[in-house]
């Protein structure tokens, strides 16, 4: 049974869409189309696949590859954001003459890394995903070449994140040498606390996966490439990349780092806490909405590991509640991002939604539904988020986390209210140009009626989630 | 009782504001939209005297309670209400068809974003009255300050950018902490139902540092000195339906939480920290009496005013005699209808000559009487006149004080005469004297919908004030079990510490 091939199927499934699709779009001219609706409809299949697998965890290849429900809905939350992003970024991807066949090929790609990450039982398969959703991630970054910005921003995130791989592979390399084995189970086994060994190989794998998750003080790539990157990959950078990140972690914390987990906790408290608090004051100052978001973000992980830093089940449950609902939330801003065009030119100018809310009243109620969200205000979906982690926080008693991080929700409220201000209470200052768009307006519509009518139903993804962790 | 009327009462505004938000925009889209919206908060306020109709008062506890499960394993939505919160949820279904009445004169752009905003706060302002959990109740105390915060941003004054960040961000900051206290509340007790928490009794070593964070909510809210200077930027900037709300409701959340959360809850804590909120109340009771003497502007008066009087109405809770809450309470009611009829009267000005400036005014009974009439009504019972609902509040506060403190009840006192000198003074040189101004010569009278409503709130100031029996019959069994609940849990506390 160690071989059953069946549990590898999606990940065998999708390897085999991206070579079948990438010829195509080879051997088609001007298949970008094609190639899309091809990769959405092998995304739509793998969620059947994986839906119709069990959820019992099973290990394979010398228990190398682990599958289990965690591992399921973490591979789902990512394939269904990535519909959303796909379809929502169409009008901006043709606009922006960035519709090159390879696009969906390599986002595909990144997904075939981030389900062997968040499946990975061992240090070389891990190290393997990681690697292949970061190159397709650095290529993604640059894809509008002959945009300098664009390409800046690639071979920015290739550096610095090539030094967090090898800071990530260096740990890994530390870990093997202490324990004498790659698999996280062995590991897990005989490593023991005050084994100063362990401790330096897991901080460096630690510094390797808050790069990747963007918490300060491993931040300071995100503001540049969310800026630089063309908006649909930016969209695709603040939600999808994230929740593998944030999986991996919860994943290392609860098997091959479970013995030394007090060490683990202070180090992610401190992360916590620094990530809640630039974000929430570094985004004040700035005009450019994608690195607003691109601040906020930083502080939404830091929120996201004060349920990680309690380690326990139901912080981790927390914590993946927290960053489900956060990705609505981004998926729908940057679909209204999307609409921003002005006079035939796409803006990222803050100060270019002034006072739209009169002329267009559809678009400045989703900014408002989604801005609220975002800075935690009941009765929307974001401030369940916030409340289901500081319940858990505030059950380890950790106090001092739950008021940093309160506060600093206070305080980001503020450049969230900004931006309603500029849309609601600014003169208005030229309209948009009409986008009429079914999956831009879809997208926005499904997330704000999932943040609106979210306290009609708290609990099931809850339950979902829970229901997950148990299995 | 069965039939869900508490979500029927708290949700109907709702599905009005609903309703309205699905209109297209067509030529007489305002028109229908102040129909559907008076139409609304109208049944509302039927359903609210029906409600009040319905209700036993000799029933000590909550009625009407419902209950779902919510957070599954966690929190349920309950409601529920009692001799309290029924009068709160009857001044907020009365007050809202005011305020959509109000704005037919004074709103003229994007009427139909304020109508739904108005009816949204509805809403959000009779949950935060009904809910008997914590969470629930956090979750609508929060959520008002959505509307509140863009009816003041969108339809305020010139400042309204600058007022409505302070109004909204003050707000958030007290009530981050309170929700830090209410998760705590849960982990110490296992629930955030209030009935249960009252039953399994918070350990008092504890109640110290929860009341405070409660404290911060409610004190923000109330306004309490020091915290109050967000509320005379709020109600200068804001449009009159969203002065009348601000002063008549939300202002009321702070009393009203003092009642339902931080004295049954805490009561070691309640009786630890009375001697400042003595402190607080006299302070904010004498302060701003005399910044209201000093005020140019007539709203920014009012809103000054409404600080000392919410300072009656800490003194009179926290003596935790049967007359100071019931005081307390009466001055809320009162309160309510006199300042959000006050700010109606400065929105008419407003609304003739476009200036609360007191120096614009004079003489202004010379042109238009019968609105100095109602002016004069109000201001004397703001200032406590006997035969107004004004009076009767201030009254029972202080008999509450005196059997407390002789000191405390002369202080308070004083701010009577302070009361009487700023109100008087207004009156004197807004209404009487000559006429300085040309345009108040030509000013026209109150139209129709204006004096509706100037006089059905003057009737009503009037008849409550000669004949309060109906409210304080309403209170009196709930304000007896609070007292009695308060004095065994002491007594337990007492003997648990021994």
């Amino acid at each position: 049974m160690t071989y059953n091939l069946n549990i590898l199927l999606p990940e065998i499934f999708l390897s085999i869409s991206i070579f079948v699709i990438l010829m195509l779009g080879v051997f088609f001219k001007k298949s970008y189309n094609l190639v899309t609706n091809l990769s959405l409809l092998a995304l739509v299949i793998l969620i059947v696949i994986i839906l119709n697998t069990e959820s019992t965890s099973v290990k394979i290849f010398t228990d190398s590859f682990i599958r289990d429900g965690y591992a399921k809905f973490i591979k789902i939350l990512i394939i269904i954001s990535t519909i959303f992003i796909l379809l929502s970024s169409q009008v901006f991807i043709k606009d922006n003459n960035i519709a090159k066949f390879e696009y969906p090929i390599i986002i595909l790609l990144s997904i075939l890394g981030m389900f062997f990450m968040v499946s990975s039982n061992d240090l070389i398969l891990f190290y393997l995903g990681l690697e292949l959703q970061s190159l397709s991630l650095y290529v993604l970054a640059s894809i509008d070449r002959d945009n300098t910005r664009s390409t800046e921003s690639g071979v920015k995130y290739f550096v610095l994140s090539a030094l967090s791989s090898g800071l990530l592979l260096y740990g890994c390399s530390l870990l093997y040498g202490f324990t004498g084995s790659t698999n996280f189970d062995i590991i897990n086994n005989s490593l023991n606390i005050g084994s100063v060994g362990s401790i330096f190989a897991m901080v460096f794998i630690l510094v390797g996966l808050a790069f990747k998750v963007s918490a300060v003080p491993f931040h300071m790539w995100t503001p540049d490439v969310y800026e630089g990157s063309p908006t649909s990959v930016t969209n695709f950078f603040s939600a999808v990349p994230k929740v593998a990140g944030l999986a991996v972690l919860i994943r290392f914390m609860q098997t091959p780092f479970e013995n030394i987990l007090v060490e683990w906790q202070t180090i992610i408290i401190f992360i916590s806490i620094a990530s809640m608090i630039l974000g929430a004051v570094a985004a004040i100052g700035q005009n450019n909405i994608k690195r607003l978001m691109a601040y906020s973000s930083i502080g939404h992980i830091g929120y996201a590991l004060a349920g990680v830093a309690t380690g326990t089940d139901s912080g981790y449950m927390s914590s993946i509640v927290y960053i489900t609902i956060y990705i609505v939330m981004s998926i729908g801003i940057f679909a209204c991002i999307f609409l921003m065009k002005k006079n035939g030119k796409y803006t990222e100018k803050i100060h270019d939604l002034s006072g739209i809310s009169k002329k267009h009243p559809l678009i400045a109620i989703s900014f408002l539904i989604i801005l609220f969200s975002l800075a935690g205000i009941p009765p929307l979906g974001g401030f369940f988020a916030k409340f289901y982690v500081f319940m858990t926080v505030i059950e380890n008693g950790m106090y001092f986390l739950a008021i940093v991080g309160l506060l600093t929700t206070v305080i980001s409220a503020f450049y969230y209210l900004r931006i309603i201000k500029i849309i609601y209470f600014d003169e208005f200052a030229g309209s948009f140009d009409r986008i009429r768009n079914f999956s831009i307006s879809g997208t926005i519509f499904l997330s704000c009626i999932l943040l609106v009518t979210f306290f009609l139903y708290p609990s099931t993804l809850n339950n979902v989630v829970s229901l997950v962790f148990t299995s | 009782m069965d039939f869900p009327i508490l979500s029927l009462i708290i949700f109907l505004p709702l599905l009005g504001a609903t309703f309205i938000f699905l209109f297209r925009y067509q030529k007489d889209t305002n028109k229908s939209a102040i129909y559907v919206s008076i139409f609304t908060s109208l049944a509302n306020l039927l359903l609210a005297f029906f409600l009040w109709f319905l209700f036993d008062n000799n029933y000590t506890g909550f009625q009407f309670i419902e209950e779902k499960n919510w957070i599954s394993g966690l929190i349920k939505f309950k409601l529920g209400i009692d001799g309290i919160s029924i009068l709160f949820i009857l001044l907020t279904a009365f007050i809202t068809p005011i305020c959509i009445f109000s704005c037919i004169n004074s709103v003229k752009e994007r009427v139909k974003e304020f109508l739904i905003a108005i009816l949204v706060l509805e809403t959000f302002m009779i949950g935060v009255f009904c809910s008997l959990d914590l969470v629930i109740f956090y979750l609508f105390f929060e959520a008002g300050l959505i509307p509140m915060f863009l009816i003041i941003g969108i339809w305020g004054g010139e400042r309204r950018v600058y007022s409505a960040f302070k109004f909204f961000l003050y707000t958030l900051l007290g009530s981050v902490l309170m929700l830090v206290a209410i998760i705590s509340i849960y982990w110490i007790t296992g629930t955030t139902d209030i009935t249960s928490i009252n039953e399994i009794k918070i350990p008092s070593e504890f109640q110290y540092i929860l009341w405070l964070a409660f404290f911060s909510s409610f004190a923000v809210k109330m306004p309490m000195w020091p915290v109050h200077t967000w509320l005379p930027d709020a109600h200068v900037e804001a449009p009159t339906a969203g002065s009348v709300i601000l002063a008549a409701i939300l202002l009321k959340m702070g009393g009203y939480g003092f009642l339902r959360f931080s004295i049954p809850l805490f009561p070691v804590a309640t009786e630890y920290f009375t001697p400042m909120i003595y402190f607080l109340s006299l302070i904010a009771i004498i302060y701003t009496s005399l910044v209201a003497l000093m005020q140019e502007d007539m709203k920014k008066l009012i809103a000054y005013s409404s600080v000392a009087h919410m300072g009656y109405v800490t003194l009179g809770i926290f003596t935790l005699t049967k007359q100071g809450i019931d005081g307390g309470m009466f001055q809320m009611l009162s309160h309510g209808l006199i300042s959000a009829a006050l700010f109606l009267c400065v929105g008419v000005l407003y609304d003739r000559s476009h200036s609360r400036l007191i120096k614009t005014y004079g003489g202004v009974v010379n042109s238009i009487p019968k609105y100095s009439l109602v002016f004069i009504i109000f201001a004397l019972a703001a200032l406590g006149l006997p035969g107004t609902t004004g009076f009767l509040g201030e009254f029972l506060v202080l008999i509450g004080i005196f059997q407390k403190d002789y000191l405390i009840g002369l202080v308070a006192t004083i701010g009577v005469v302070l009361c009487a000198a700023y109100m008087l003074w207004l009156t004197k040189r807004v209404i009487f004297g000559q006429i300085k101004n040309q345009e108040v010569k030509i000013l026209k009278d109150v139209n129709f919908s204006e004096g509706t409503m100037l006089f059905i709130l003057a009737t009503i100031v009037i008849i409550f004030g000669f004949y309060p029996e109906p409210l304080l019959n309403t209170m009196n069994v709930t304000i007896n079990g609070l007292i009695d609940n308060y004095e065994n849990d002491l007594i337990y506390h007492l003997s648990a510490n021994k």
